[in-house]
């Protein structure tokens, strides 16, 4: 281990096979599947509902991955049939989570369809669920006298509701609920889907009775 | 295309392992030779056999220094530079750190500071982890870097100021970076945030110090280049090629973009951060010592076997996830492999230590890298077996993978980066520690504050995970079951914040209140 040049030159091509190997190889994979016929690109709304998720650092707490029964009980939960490569042929940036400090959200839309319920559960998640640790987030809100044509007003329990006025949604609050009450990938899984099937037989895995029951 | 798949895996593994096999047969037949005596081109003459800890003993501003024109020569062209990189990095700590305790504290204080966007848990998280990934570690490691590749070489270092402009450079970046992140604007990718117009300038930073390092190496005094140079030296490289590919705008989406997010993610962490720490731990160990490392051979299996399996094991992030069950399990395998690199290095580390445990006593720098060394070993442990689906299973989504998290970029490269610090700077000013107490309350403050951090978080996660596998439980359980692990984080974490605010106030005394050498190595200066 005398050399500089040899060092730097093997360095780098493993770098370059690690490349290949993670990388260019199932990018090619990927890529090679069309989007399933279930899934639509996302409205402009939706797509700027899906910013502020972004910036919010949502994915810091919740995933969008289920997984399939042989794993876990995701199915179970209602978080939806486990997940393939081909449904987020429109996610860019992908948000697939590693954390779920909160639950899977990709088919939250499947369970939670009102945007009524996502505006309360944003503006304070408490008065949900006494229980949970999620954030509010009050500045996606405006604080009004009375609320003015067309402002959607936010359904409050007396105990998070102001004393006087009433909370409407801002534009933001409202992309939000868009991009998350578009969230709904319970078409049926293109055959074949790509996913880790390192848990049950490649033809996909069993469905959960849950999931058998819908 | 399954099959021609499938062979792709083998491949994979078959070239690794064919690679280490060359390796350990080239070794075992003396076709690349490192002897032993390779191991002593850390040792000026006269140096080995006594304990190198000048600058940070009680007691030690009246004894004499011991003069070493070669070192000094040769320090005091790294020093400024060296200096530099260290005291911004230790800002960007700070800050890194307090943000790190608000996020933490708003888990269990959900409605604390949320009065607008910035403070949210999702940017307060995020301005954390990429302050003391891309603010503090890079830039410490960067300072270890410049300063021991010139003295394991034996020369000075070239184009001292080439790195001074990365090092500004650099820094502006991670302040850019920061704002943005704050304020909203962000590439949205886990360790990829920060938005690549940005990214540009960190790249171009990165660039600023590798012709230095080249030119270092070329115009060496030594024929031999020691271990902690072939980290270094891979190192400076590996990076700006990670991060160029990894953010080149619009390449990638979807699923493809998850498996480059993780292909980047976890080669920061493995042919960035971890070479940057084993390397600095493999020079100064021994350097402090006195004595050369145990086994000079194996060291070069430690190393090209981190290049071979650590590069491959990124997609072990995206277990039971919506990728290629291959790439799924090349990782899993190739995160398995790493055992042998790591058991190398330990080997070579550890053993040192062991033989020479007086040294801890005399030596508290030591102390924080065989410390850090330690957790290196337990890290990739943990995270070898945190790898096997059936453990993958209840740990992945869960906080047993932050505690996991901060074993190996806290415990294990920060504690090396803080003895690291604590040996270079008396050398690179010519000044000692005016309170060596205080270097002893950082090394306990951080030591005990982890701990707390990370048992409640390893407990608190295994116990959220079941949770969650259970199907007859709900899901609010995993979530309340957490917040008193939660709260404990909270504790620990406070006490490594301590640590850090202490860290920085020896720096400081160094700065302002520290008593001079008589014979200061960096006289020059
Ligand atoms: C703007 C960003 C976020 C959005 C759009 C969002 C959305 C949601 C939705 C729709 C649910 C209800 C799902 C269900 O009940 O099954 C939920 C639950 C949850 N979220 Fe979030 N979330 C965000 C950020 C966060 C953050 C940053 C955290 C962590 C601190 C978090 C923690 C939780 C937890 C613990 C739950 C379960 C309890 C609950 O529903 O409140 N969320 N989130
Ligand atoms: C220099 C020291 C530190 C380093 C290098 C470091 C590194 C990291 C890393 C790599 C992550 C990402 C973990 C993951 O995604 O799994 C992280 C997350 C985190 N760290 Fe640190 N950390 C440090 C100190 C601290 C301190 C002092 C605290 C205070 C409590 C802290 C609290 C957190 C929190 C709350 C998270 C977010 C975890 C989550 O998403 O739930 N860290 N840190």
């Amino acid at each position: 281990m005398n050399r500089y040049l040899p060092l730097s030159i093997l360095a780098l091509a493993i770098l370059a096979f690690a490349t290949l190997m993670l990388v260019i190889a199932p990018g090619i994979q990927i890529n090679a599947r069309p989007a399933p016929e279930g899934l639509r690109p996302y409205t402009e709304a939706e797509a700027r509902g899906r910013e502020v998720y972004v910036s919010l650092g949502c994915l810091y707490c919740h995933s969008q991955q289920p997984r399939s029964g042989d794993q876990a009980p995701d199915g179970e939960r209602g978080w939806g049939r486990p997940s393939v490569a081909e449904d987020y042929a429109y996610d860019q940036p992908h948000q697939l989570g590693t954390m779920r400090t909160g639950p899977d959200l990709l088919n939250v839309s499947a369970r939670l369809p009102s945007e009524g319920w996502h505006l309360t559960h944003l503006y304070q998640p408490r008065a949900i669920f006494d229980w949970s640790i999620m954030p509010s987030y009050p500045y996606l809100f405006d604080h009004k006298d009375t609320a003015g044509p067309g402002d959607v007003v936010v359904a409050l329990p007396a105990a998070h509701a102001p004393a006087d006025g009433v909370i409407v949604a801002s534009q933001k609050a409202l992309d939000l609920t868009a991009y998350l009450v578009a969230l709904d990938r319970t078409y049926p899984a293109p055959t074949n889907g790509l996913r880790d099937h390192g848990y049950g037989s490649s033809e996909g895995p069993e469905p959960t009775p849950a999931e058998e029951a819908r | 295309m399954p099959i021609t798949l499938g062979l792709m895996l083998a491949l994979s593994f078959v070239v690794s392992l064919a690679a280490l096999a060359f390796l350990i047969w080239a070794i075992s037949n003396r076709q690349i030779t490192v002897d032993q005596g390779d191991a002593e081109t850390i040792f000026a003459d006269g140096e080995q056999g006594r304990i190198d800890n000048q600058g940070t003993e009680a007691g030690d501003a009246e004894r004499r220094h011991v003069f070493d024109p070669v070192a000094a020569g040769i320090d005091a062209v790294s020093a400024r530079p060296v200096i530099i990189l260290l005291g911004t990095a230790t800002v960007w700590l700070v800050l890194g750190s307090i943000f790190g305790l608000v996020a933490s504290m708003k888990l269990h204080l959900p409605d604390w500071l949320n009065q607008s966007a910035p403070l949210t848990f999702g940017r307060m998280r995020t301005l954390h982890l990429n302050l003391v990934i891309y603010g503090w570690l890079s830039l410490s490691g960067l300072a270890s870097v410049m300063w021991i590749i010139p003295r394991i070489f034996h020369v000075p270092l070239k184009s001292p100021r080439l790195v001074l402009i990365g090092a500004v450079l650099w820094n502006i970046a991670v302040a850019l970076g920061g704002l943005a992140i704050a304020s909203g604007w962000t590439d949205g990718e886990e360790w990829l945030e920060i938005p690549w117009q940005i990214d540009m300038l960190l790249a171009a930073a990165g660039a600023c110090f590798i012709a230095p390092l080249v030119r270092t190496a070329r115009a060496r005094d030594v024929h031999h280049i020691y271990v902690s140079g072939w980290y270094f030296l891979a190192a400076i490289l590996w990076f700006p090629v990670l991060f160029i590919v990894a953010n080149i705008p619009g390449l990638y989406s979807g699923v493809e973009e998850a498996t480059v997010n993780w292909w980047f993610a976890h080669n920061v962490l493995g042919l960035w951060l971890t070479p940057l720490g084993v390397g600095t731990a493999y020079y100064l160990i021994p350097k402090i010592i006195g004595r050369p490392i145990y086994s000079y051979a194996v060291s070069l299996l430690g190393f090209w076997g981190l290049a071979l399996f650590y590069s491959q094991v990124g997609i072990h992030h995206l277990i039971g996830g919506p990728v290629p069950t291959w790439v799924v399990t090349l990782s899993v395998v190739h995160s398995v492999m790493m055992f042998l690199p790591v058991i190398a290095v330990a080997i070579n580390q550890h053993v040192t230590v062991a033989q020479n445990l007086w040294a801890l006593k005399e030596s508290v720098p030591l102390r924080f890298i065989s410390f850090g060394a330690l957790m290196y070993t337990m890290a990739s442990f943990q995270g070898s077996i945190e790898a096997l689906r059936s453990v993958n299973s209840i740990t992945h989504f869960t906080h047993y993978t932050v505690a996991h998290a901060h074993l190996g970029a806290y415990a294990f490269v920060s504690i090396v980066m803080f003895g690291a610090a604590y040996y270079i700077l008396p050398r690179a000013t010519g000044r000692a520690f005016p309170w060596p107490g205080l270097l002893k309350a950082h090394f306990w403050l951080v030591t005990i504050g982890f701990a707390v951090y990370f048992f409640s978080l390893t407990i608190g996660g295994v116990l959220q995970g079941l949770a969650m596998l259970d199907a007859t439980r709900p899901f609010s359980e995993s979530v309340e079951l957490m917040k008193p692990y939660l709260e404990a984080r909270s504790i620990g974490g406070s006490l490594m914040t301590l640590g850090h605010l202490v860290f920085a106030v020896n720096l400081l005394g160094l700065a302002f209140y520290a008593p001079r050498h008589t014979q200061a190595p960096v006289a020059a200066e």
